[in-house]
């Protein structure tokens, strides 16, 4: 029993250790970045990882100029109509590839799949000229149509992924009980698939969210363009000052609402929801 | 409450499968009909046929004389509980029982005054407002039951409610299950692989193998008049003995002994114009220790001698298990049954004999015993189609 316990909390030991590296690892650059962010323009270089002197001048900054702020509203806007698009598409899909046989199934799967596959910098120049001749580009549409086309096939592997586990016998029973195809959907099937769904609704959020390479070719101006490629563009007062400082508190500003995000749903995700009703 | 008939029912897959063939059952208002066969047999996909879940590819589904066919499952007012339960985890127990009602609009008074009846009758009151991940495999079963009996529907289908169950627990639900539908009064049509079930649940049993409906009738009526071989064999535990023999001028030589028919038994056989090598099938229950009959009672029969291999005592009984020398009897559906109980993996020359002796009985594991069996029993089959030749009304 005594070496037994030793092994474990050596074991315990040594996958804490992995664990405390991991994190450090993930974690520094993004406390660096709020590091920078809260230092002032004197002490910005001067290398210490807590900030000598704190400021929050940086933020104010970012504020201060309609640059940031359209382009805060910019990118939550595109990102949660792509986002509700492709997860309510998504879903629909996903429950036919999961419940339905019908033919050209794989081919269905296999194409999504396909996509999701594809170098997206090969698409941008072609997307570029569509985008013109269509007159989407700048605009909402013309970034929210590519978010689609690349979220649909990572919302459509994960959803089904999630009503693969829902027991098909719940289905039946609700049949049974009287519902049509649609009550059973809404009242037993949808319910049940609400993890999945916030789950799929969070990855793609995040997907759109994050987007530079779309998101700096099909915008020009701030009619359209997001925080990541805003942040490109983000100069210094005059154009001998760094904006490294406003720059950092831009990307810790634009992190909060993935958190955010994350936090509210993570109440839903959660596993194991459909234990119960099948045996065992 | 309502008779349900099938008309000589089909259902062959798109792959060409026929998974069950012109199935002609009628099932009488209030009955309780089980549906029993090894795994595979179409008995879930029968079932699933009357409540709608899968299609009917021939034949006519009536219930109380209307064709159902067509029909969507909500528009057959029929219940079914399902094997794995599938309850609604996201659902309270309340409401899991209270779900049909709902979507039949139903008002909240009523629902709740129903629900209420349907928790005291499986005893669930005092769960109704857990969900299901929070009870015990017993109580879910009884939800699913619930649910089933709140909305008083035509017909109740159970797709082996039990099986999920532990031994005893099923031993208790299987008498509840069936004080309930005494109680209810409504048409049940149940499906299961335990011929335990079958036997002591149904009014009337339905044997199938491979979509094809072997005999229909009282469990009692079943065990003792099988119409062939696969029912003789799946009817019954410890399940019938089958040994080759052959029959010459009114006797039948096997490796149980030679012994001479009786005249019932001789009747039946010419009737039924029997081949000359059959296979004679006999149940535990009529071998009995040689050594505890007197003369006249032993006239009746044969006896032979054997080892006894293993002796197992249930205190109201013993069962002697026998290997006798010879060839085993072997037919496609002996095979069959084997292969479903497991037992062709068991390794063995001879037949295996299982005997169902009195507790009286002074056999001894690994000692020779002295073993009658009585020969106005015996059931003769052929071995070609499996027919029973001593079948009789």
């Amino acid at each position: 029993m005594v070496m037994g316990g030793a092994v474990t909390s050596g074991r315990k030991i040594r996958w804490g250790l992995v664990d405390i590296l991991v994190l450090v690892f993930a974690l520094v650059p993004v406390l660096w970045v709020v590091s920078l962010s809260f230092k002032t323009k004197e002490t910005l270089t001067d290398g210490n990882f807590i900030p000598q002197a704190w400021t929050f001048q940086n933020y104010a900054d970012i504020f201060a100029t309609t640059e940031f702020i359209r382009a805060l509203v910019n990118s939550i806007g595109i990102a949660i109509i792509a986002t509700v698009i492709a997860v309510v598409l998504g879903t629909m899909a996903a429950y036919a590839i999961a419940r339905l046989d019908f033919p050209g199934k794989q081919i269905l799967v296999g194409l999504s799949l396909l996509i999701a596959m594809f170098p997206q910098v090969s698409l941008v120049t072609p997307l570029f000229n569509i985008e013109r001749q269509l007159g989407l580009f700048d605009t909402w549409p013309g970034l929210i149509l590519p978010y689609i086309t690349f979220a649909l096939p990572l919302s459509i592997y994960t959803l089904s992924a999630f009503f693969r586990e829902i027991p098909w016998e719940l289905e039946k029973a609700a049949k049974m009980d009287g519902a049509t195809p649609a009550q059973a959907f809404r009242k037993v099937i949808a319910p049940l698939a609400a993890p999945g769904v916030f789950t799929t609704a969070i990855l793609v959020f995040i997907l759109c969210w994050n987007d530079f390479l779309f998101a700096i070719s099909l915008t020009s101006t701030e009619a359209s363009r997001t925080v990541p490629a805003a942040l490109s563009f983000f100069t210094g007062s005059s154009q001998f000052e760094d904006p490294t400082g406003t720059i950092s508190a831009a990307a810790v500003v634009i992190t909060i609402p993935i958190i955010v995000f994350v936090l509210i749903f993570q109440r839903r995700i959660v596993a194991g929801l459909t234990s119960g009703a099948v045996k065992g | 409450m309502a008779e349900i008939v099938l008309d000589k029912v089909s259902k062959k897959y798109p792959d060409g499968a026929l998974a069950v063939s012109e199935v002609d059952i009628t099932i009488d208002d209030g009955e309780f009909l089980v549906l029993v066969g090894p795994s595979g047999c179409g008995k879930s996909t029968l079932l699933n046929m009357v409540a709608g879940l899968e299609d009917i590819s021939a034949g006519e589904l009536r219930i109380d004389g209307r064709r159902v066919n067509e029909k969507a499952p909500k528009d057959r007012d029929i219940a079914m509980v399902f094997q794995s339960y599938a309850l609604y985890p996201h659902m309270t127990v309340r409401e899991n029982m209270a779900f049909p009602l709902r979507l039949a609009k139903v008002d909240d008074r009523t629902v709740n005054s129903k629900v209420d009846e349907a928790a005291k009758i499986l005893d669930l009151t005092a769960h109704l407002d857990r969900r299901p991940a929070n009870l015990s495999g017993g109580q879910r079963q009884r939800v699913a039951m619930g649910r089933a009996i709140v909305r008083n529907p035509k017909a109740f289908l159970m797709d082996e409610p039990l099986s999920n169950l532990d031994a005893k627990l099923r031993g208790q639900m299987r008498t509840s299950v069936s004080k309930i539908q005494k109680q209810l009064g409504t048409t049940t049509l149940y499906v299961t692989h335990d011929q335990t079930e079958a036997m002591t649940l149904g009014d009337r049993v339905v044997v199938l193998r491979g979509g094809h409906v072997q005999q229909i009738g009282s469990p009692q009526f079943l065990y003792e008049n099988p119409a062939n071989l696969f029912v003789a064999g799946f009817i019954g535990s410890p399940s019938m003995n089958f040994v080759p023999a052959t029959l010459e001028n009114g006797t039948l030589r096997s490796p149980l002994g030679t012994v001479e028919l009786t005249d019932r038994v001789r009747r039946l056989v010419e009737a039924a114009d029997a081949p000359r090598e059959v296979i004679a099938g006999v149940r535990p229950e009529h071998f009995e220790d040689a050594g505890l009959l007197d003369d006249s009672q032993k006239r009746g029969g044969s006896t032979f001698t054997a080892q006894v291999d293993v002796l197992e005592s249930m205190g109201s009984e013993k069962y002697a298990h026998f290997t006798v020398e010879g060839e085993q009897a072997t037919t496609s559906e002996l095979a069959e049954l084997a292969a479903d109980s497991g037992s062709s993996d068991v390794p063995g020359g001879g037949s295996a004999i299982v005997t169902r002796l009195s507790s009286a009985s002074s056999a001894r594991e690994g000692q020779p015993l002295d073993v009658w069996f009585n020969a106005d029993k015996v059931q003769l089959f052929d071995p070609s189609t499996g027919k029973n030749l001593t079948y009789s009304e």
